[in-house]
């Protein structure tokens, strides 16, 4: 009896310290997204903690009407897809020789690749390079310099290897040429990889700031984090205040960058499910950092 | 085979090595030939092989400046403070949730807890700002309404400190849970039911099964931690810190990227670079040979 009481104390205590987790976790969000539905006068007031007082729709009004906002979202997509086509092109392209054991000079490129994980030019020489290459405030600046990422190149080998050899030897022995062998046998078998790793290239490039901030200078080509650290930091918000006039504001700075912050977190929280999913089984799949 | 018949059967694998290689030679090799700069007057106009040689000048000059120490030691403080901090809230949380008994519970809270890991930096940094701010941050809403004094999280060293380490944890803890629940399923049920015979409560099962069969896995994430201490994320003390705290939020990487990029003195900031790779590479080096020796597990 005395030990059935102690366990459901335990389990109770878990239970409630774990739920207040839980809720601390999400506050920050529910905060944010109660601001940008709040009229001025409770957020002035500091009435507003975790759900909205007064609903007020006008800061997301006012986002969804400001162009650049709308302009830098479709770049952001644009930039994010492309990034992340090339780089499966060109992961694919490296990972399936290097996954084959008999291919002479394997183990040279494998060095070539694995030096790169542990000591780099550092940010200064990576500039100059793109300042050199003249690839400056373009999008090419964002996309050529993170096309292969060694991390997740290993776990496409390790995947590769798993794949019995045999699949591909009889593919051989009827003639299939390497490249038909690859697009016909291995990648439709890589599926579950070739998905998380698509993510894990997207999910980083569509949070990716410090590049766009190193290589971006052109308004029209700021991605959404650029954008929305511009903002964040006052230098733009005023830009969207323009049209307030001095009397009475329908909006203040506040509810502005909250349902910024909110406009650019709802497109990673569509795309969440599968996040969750895969990033979950990438994680189990081989040693993903950070 | 000869090296003909060879080549005629494998070239296509040879071709596609082509653009891959030229990629990591370009983006990857081309920068590390850039770090000769480093012991350059380096200025564009002349370029990487045109400027002129000055030796170990900007070393000196680095080491003899105050804020090169100042972030040094802001690097090492806040990589300590988040180890301590940082690195016990996941396994923690790892031990709650494998205890927690409800099924729907530990799925729905897994879900939330994961969430901070996937938001940017960007986004972080402008929800601390409204959640942490003094005049109406939502913190400091609660707190003057209690009728105490507003407490400056961001503009404060000490406090803002506190600020840096709570997003922390916010941001990673859920996300470390993984690693340690993944270790958790490999522990062998039978030895809880024989030590519930012996008459073991659940702290006792925890602190003689639980956390003796995650072990190895909390050594290593620790040594991995370790060898990373020298090294630290340009987004989370930019985006986080500011003027006001910058004695605290100014570390290697915002230096750099303060010098070189702001300031325009290429030269010194390759330098610190260079310096943070290599110092780096020793830390990651040793903690690999530690990890070896103690746990005979290579972490590289």
């Amino acid at each position: 009896m005395k030990e059935q009481t102690a366990n459901r104390v335990f389990d109770t205590v878990n239970f409630v310290l774990l739920f207040v987790c839980t809720v601390v976790c999400l506050a920050p969000f529910l905060h944010i997204a109660a601001i940008s539905l709040s009229s001025v006068r409770p957020i002035i007031s500091g009435e507003v903690t975790l759900f909205p007082v007064e609903l007020n729709f006008e800061a997301y009004v006012k986002v969804f009407s400001d162009i650049s906002m709308i302009k830098s979202l479709g770049f952001t997509v644009l930039l994010t897809s492309l990034f992340t086509l090339l780089c499966m092109v060109m992961t694919v392209a490296i990972g399936y020789p290097l996954a084959k054991k008999k291919l002479k000079g394997r183990k040279a490129i494998m060095i070539v690749v694995v030096i790169t994980m542990f000591f780099s030019g550092g940010i200064i020489p990576e500039y100059i390079l793109i300042r050199n290459l003249h690839l400056l405030d373009s999008i090419w600046a964002l996309v050529l310099p993170g096309l292969i990422n060694p991390f997740y190149l290993i776990i496409l080998i390790t995947f590769f290897n798993n794949i019995p050899e045999s699949l591909e030897e009889s593919a051989e022995i009827d003639g299939s040429s390497h490249f038909r062998t690859l697009l016909s046998i291995m990648l439709p078998l890589s599926m579950p990889v070739i998905a998380t790793l698509s993510l894990f290239y997207a999910v980083g490039r569509w949070n990716g700031f410090t590049d766009t901030l190193m290589y971006i200078t052109s308004p029209e080509l700021y991605p959404l984090q650029l954008k929305l650290y511009q903002l964040i930091q006052n230098n733009m918000i005023t830009d969207l205040l323009q049209n307030e006039g001095a009397q009475m504001a329908t909006v203040v700075p506040e509810s502005l960058k909250a349902a910024s912050v909110i406009f650019a977190t709802v497109p990673i929280l569509i795309v969440y499910p599968w996040l969750q999913r895969f990033f979950v089984s990438g994680v189990m799949l081989g040693a993903v950092k950070g | 085979m000869s090296m003909n018949a060879y080549f005629r059967r494998y070239w296509q694998l040879y071709a596609l090595l082509v653009l891959p290689l030229a990629y990591f030679i370009i983006f990857k090799y081309g920068p590390m030939y850039g770090i000769q700069i480093a012991f350059k007057d380096f200025n564009f106009f002349q370029g990487i092989g045109g400027s002129e040689w000055i030796g170990f000048e900007a070393f000196k000059e680095v080491f003899g400046m105050k804020d090169f120490y100042l972030t040094l030691r802001n690097t090492l403080m806040l990589n300590f403070l988040d180890l301590l901090v940082s690195f016990p809230a996941p396994l923690i949380m790892a031990i709650m949730l494998y205890e927690l008994k409800s099924a729907w519970f530990k799925k729905l809270s897994q879900t939330i807890l994961y969430i901070p890991h996937f938001i940017s930096w960007v986004i972080i940094g402008g929800i601390v700002y409204q959640v942490f701010g003094t005049q109406s941050g939502m913190i400091n809403n609660v707190i003057t309404g209690l009728g105490l004094e507003a407490i400056p999280f961001l503009t404060d060293k000490s406090a803002w400190l506190v600020t840096y380490l709570l997003v922390g944890v916010w941001q990673s803890a859920g996300w470390g849970t993984i690693i340690y629940l993944a270790a958790l399923t490999g522990i062998n049920k039978e030895l809880f039911e024989a030590a519930g015979i012996d008459g073991a409560g659940r702290l006792k099962k925890i602190w003689h099964i639980t956390l003796p069969g995650l072990k190895p896995t909390i050594v290593m994430l620790l040594i991995m931690n370790l060898g990373h201490m020298i090294s630290i994320g340009f987004e989370r003390p930019y985006v986080i810190g500011n003027l006001a705290v910058r004695d605290y939020s100014e570390v290697l990487s915002t230096f750099v990227y303060r010098i070189g990029l702001e300031s325009g003195q290429y030269t010194l900031a390759t330098v610190v670079g260079l310096f943070q790779a290599v110092v780096g590479l020793v830390f990651v080096l040793g903690a690999n040979y530690a990890s070896k020796k103690l746990t005979d597990e290579s972490i590289l």
